[in-house]
């Protein structure tokens, strides 16, 4: 931490180093693939015609994933900032941040039991005499999944926008006899139109990057987005140019949906008030309610079909013999130590960025800086991790055993997937802690470790202990890097459970499943618990 | 310390490894199939290590095409000693990538169709590609190539994608063998029954076993597993006119291995019978030295295809690109 004796420059230097190297990484690992690639033929990216397949392919499911998503996501969010009283609210919206939690290979085992040709689903819609349908791969499954993740995703980053709404607008509204309609014309739309395309936007990059569900449900050539593609040329080609070609154009598509949410909206500063009841005039009637609570009750069961098909799935398979096994243990420690490792530096490299980003925000009025360096820490939102991950093990390969290391290599990609949600969590209350106590600080001479121990750490415990919790479990749940490293003596959870869904040992895989599930939610209550602890509350 | 305490418990699990080496160990990389329960690795590894007095670890890839990948991708120092799962399709590939080495051991009095002779590669066993089905599920199965590509588009069938899969490949070059350049536009039309595309073999088969389409790409040789380890005669292999596509799997020494006698001694060893009386009812395919004691009961009820289809090595490297780019362009509209 940095105090008043030392100069301010100070405060911005180990942001910026942090963002230094991560653009030397980066770069590096890119040079390295180029480097190495034995051809590199840009050309194909427009003549192949396969691969200008995958490119409309992404976008056009991204897109429908997204209208999906936020399409159903806005009036659910509406439903339950409508329905203060709905039973177990406060239990309906963690669930719905679950989704976030869960290992996508998890969700995907579990999505696949609900509607998969002997899933649920079928097996209801069988009894009742109704056709079977066989609809899992392709378009169909990557849409479920995709509005399964973030649907919820959608519902909780809106609701904070209804929840700013303070009760003096209700009550005017109410004087004025406004109706549903107009409602919705003057008060809920201005709202709205701030905050949805930062949604939409979001969530259509996670679509729009999506690997594990695309790699589980695509089912064929039909249905490949770039980001498998990249992993396809790396792992089935080992064609280094085109994977890192195919990279660079996705950082391209990347960046300029980046810049488009950009210009059409700066991040709302939507401040959700807490403890008020939404009076608002148009709770309307029976009909109106029934419709509400339909409405959430449907996304709830959506998100708590797939987790219950995995628990059930998992406690009726052979749990001793699963648990007996040296593999699923070894498999958990890996697993939970690079969870642990990756979510610390995950929070630190955010901390050093956002100690910088605020100072330029608050002290030096420098907005737009801030944001570009916070944008930068958000880096691996735009470079696939598979690639970052190739160049890192091509740099290192003359150096070391790779092998070995592969646990170092997931553990640095790992904490940059957790960094732009660190940023997310910790960047405002950082900022507020400037804005508010900067002075104060300086007049009292407080600096340094002092400063960070009765100052930040009391404020800042909270958000600390949710972004770790998230990063942690973030990282085990992630199938990515480690796919293509993984080995015997390296095999992470998930990697794991890939392995024995791909030899189609389902029995195994139910039990591996649920164990990476409870680990996943284990880790992220007990983090929560222990570093934010009193202050959650 | 905390940030100690986390390092420690990252490195405990695999430092657990890193103890007790003594005994040299010879590192072979295989398919996953070959090393699971199921498999032959088991018995294979303990009757290697009961003769040569040091550890056999296995690293374990989805599929032989993947093998190959990853190889090349960990490059001169990879710890392998020995590749396993490589085929013929791919033999070509991998010799060019200068990665492996010469094998010593004589190879004229191998018993694989078309006889054996190659520098770098030898094989540990052969079959034939099919299409098996269950006969309950299916009355008149197709007869022909020609057939299956021209029949009814609800009778679904599971294929392998021939970039990661062996079989994959192999279909691709079935195709190949008997519609010459017709080949795109016939999958083109076989696209329609393709339920879906599976990273690996054991994948498609296990969605066939579950029962979510009536044909699966595999050899002519599964029949004998579900009338051998379950005793079912449930199962069989659609016979075609045209012939069957033949796989010969190989295994070759890595240039850069560190244990080159051992690696030569498990090359020897995999063509003995200590070997290869696993092959028949481990990985269900043929040996490729006769059986003292011949082939197990059971295997003498297989469809025997009339002609063994195959390209050379040489062909299949310098084609396999475009040929795998115009099926992807079939298969993705």
């Amino acid at each position: 931490m940095v105090g008043r004796a030392e100069p301010l420059r100070q405060r911005l230097a180990s942001g910026i180093a942090v963002l230094a190297l991560l653009a030397a990484l980066v770069a590096a690992a890119f040079v390295a693939l180029f480097t190495a690639a034995a051809q590199i033929e840009p050309r194909l990216l427009w003549e192949d015609v396969h691969l200008r397949r995958v490119v409309a392919f992404s976008f056009w499911q991204a897109s429908l994933s997204t209208l999906l998503s936020v399409g159903l996501a806005l009036p659910v969010a509406r439903a339950l900032s409508r329905r203060h009283e709905f039973p177990g609210r406060e239990w309906l919206l963690k669930l719905l941040g679950l989704p976030l939690v869960v290992p996508t290979i998890v969700a995907v085992f579990g999505i696949v039991a609900v509607y998969g040709q002997s899933g649920l689903l079928n097996r209801v819609a069988g009894a009742l005499g109704l056709p079977v349908g066989q609809y899992l791969y392709g378009l169909t499954g990557i849409l479920i999944a995709h509005v399964f993740f973030n649907l919820p995703l959608a519902v909780r980053l809106l609701l904070p926008a209804w929840q700013s709404i303070p009760g003096e607008t209700w009550r005017l509204a109410a004087q004025l006899g406004m109706e549903s309609g107009h409602i919705v014309k003057h008060i809920e739309w201005p709202l709205l139109r701030q905050v949805v395309p930062q949604v939409s936007g979001l969530v259509f990059m996670l679509c729009f990057t999506s690997f594990a569900v695309v790699l589980t449900l695509g089912g064929g050539p039909a249905a490949t987005t770039i980001e498998v593609a990249i992993y396809q040329a790396l792992r089935y080609e080992f064609d280094l140019g085109q994977a890192g070609l195919l990279a660079l154009l996705q950082l391209l598509f990347c960046a300029l949906i980046v810049a488009l949410i950009q210009l059409v909206g700066r991040t709302p500063h939507v401040e959700p008030l807490t403890g008020v009841r939404q009076l608002r005039p148009d709770l309307g009637g029976r009909g109106a309610r029934a419709a509400d609570y339909a409405l959430v009750a449907l996304a709830a069961l959506s998100t708590l079909l797939p987790i219950i098909a995995v628990v059930m799935a998992g406690l009726t398979g052979p749990v001793l013999s699963v648990l007996g096994e040296w593999q699923t243990w070894r498999s958990l420690l890996l697993s939970l130590g690079i969870a642990l490792c990756s979510a610390s530096l995950a929070v630190a490299a955010a901390a050093a960025i956002l100690v910088a980003s605020r100072e330029l925000r608050v002290n030096r009025y420098r907005d737009r800086s801030a944001e570009a360096m916070e944008l930068g820490g958000s880096l691996i939102l735009v470079v696939p991790p598979l690639v970052l991950g190739t160049g890192l093990f091509i740099l290192l390969r003359p150096v070391v055993d790779v092998l070995a290391w592969a646990p170092v290599v997931v553990i640095g990609v790992n904490a940059l997937m957790g960094m732009p949600y660190v940023i997310r969590l910790l960047g405002p209350p950082m900022t507020r802690i400037t804005q508010r106590h900067d002075r104060l600080c300086a007049s009292l001479g407080l600096g340094g470790w002092a400063r960070f121990r009765i100052i930040e750490w009391p404020l800042l415990r909270a958000p600390i202990g949710l972004s770790l919790a998230l990063c942690a479990a973030l990282s085990t749940g992630d199938l990515g890097v480690i796919a293509l490293f993984g080995s015997q003596q390296t095999t992470t959870l998930p990697l794991l459970l890939y392995q024995r869904l791909a030899a189609y040992r389902m029995d195994e895989a139910a039990v591996t499943a649920l164990v990476l599930l409870l680990l996943c939610l284990a880790l992220f209550v007990v983090i929560e618990r222990s570093v934010a602890g009193r202050a959650r509350a | 310390m905390l940030v100690r305490s986390l390092i420690t418990i990252a490195l405990a699990a695999f430092a657990v490894q890193a103890v007790a080496q003594e005994r040299p160990t010879l590192t072979v990389y295989t398919y996953s199939s070959f090393t699971a329960e199921w498999g032959p690795g088991v018995a294979i590894k303990e009757s290697f290590e009961a003769e040569c007095d040091c550890t056999l670890e296995y690293v374990a890839v989805d599929d032989g095409a993947a093998l190959l990948s990853r190889i090349r991708l960990e490059g001169a120092n990879s710890k392998a000693d020995i590749v396993l799962g490589l085929d013929t399709n791919l033999m070509a590939a991998a010799t060019q990538t200068g990665l492996f080495a010469r094998h010593s051991v004589d190879s004229a009095e191998l018993a694989v169709p078309g006889g054996w002779d190659d520098d770098f590669f030898l094989p540990f066993d052969y079959g034939y590609f099919a299409f098996v089905y269950k006969k309950s599920e299916l009355a008149d199965p197709p007869s022909s190539l020609v057939e299956l590509v021209e029949g009814r588009a609800d009778q679904k069938i599971l294929i392998q994608d021939p970039r990661t899969s062996t079989p994959g490949l192999g279909l691709l070059l079935w195709m190949r063998k008997v519609f010459g350049d017709e080949a795109p536009a016939a999958w083109a039309k076989l696209r329609g029954r393709v339920l879906t595309v599976t990273k690996s073999w054991s994948e498609a088969y296990g969605l066939f076993l579950e029962g979510e389409a009536p044909l699966v790409l595999s050899y002519t040789t599964s029949p004998a597993y579900h009338r051998i380890a379950e005793g079912s005669d449930a199962y069989a292999a659609a016979a075609f006119d045209e012939g069957h596509y033949l796989q010969i799997e190989v295994a070759g020494k890595l240039a850069g291995s560190t244990n080159q006698p051992l690696a030569d001694r498990f090359l020897r060893f995999m063509v003995s019978e200590r070997f290869q009386q696993h092959i028949p009812t481990g990985n269900w395919m043929y040996p490729v030295i006769p059986l003292p004691d011949g082939l197990p009961a059971g295997f003498e009820s297989l469809i025997v295809p009339a002609r063994a289809l195959r390209f050379t090595p040489e062909e299949v490297a310098r084609q396999r690109k475009r040929w795998i780019d115009e099926w992807l362009a079939a298969l993705s509209r």
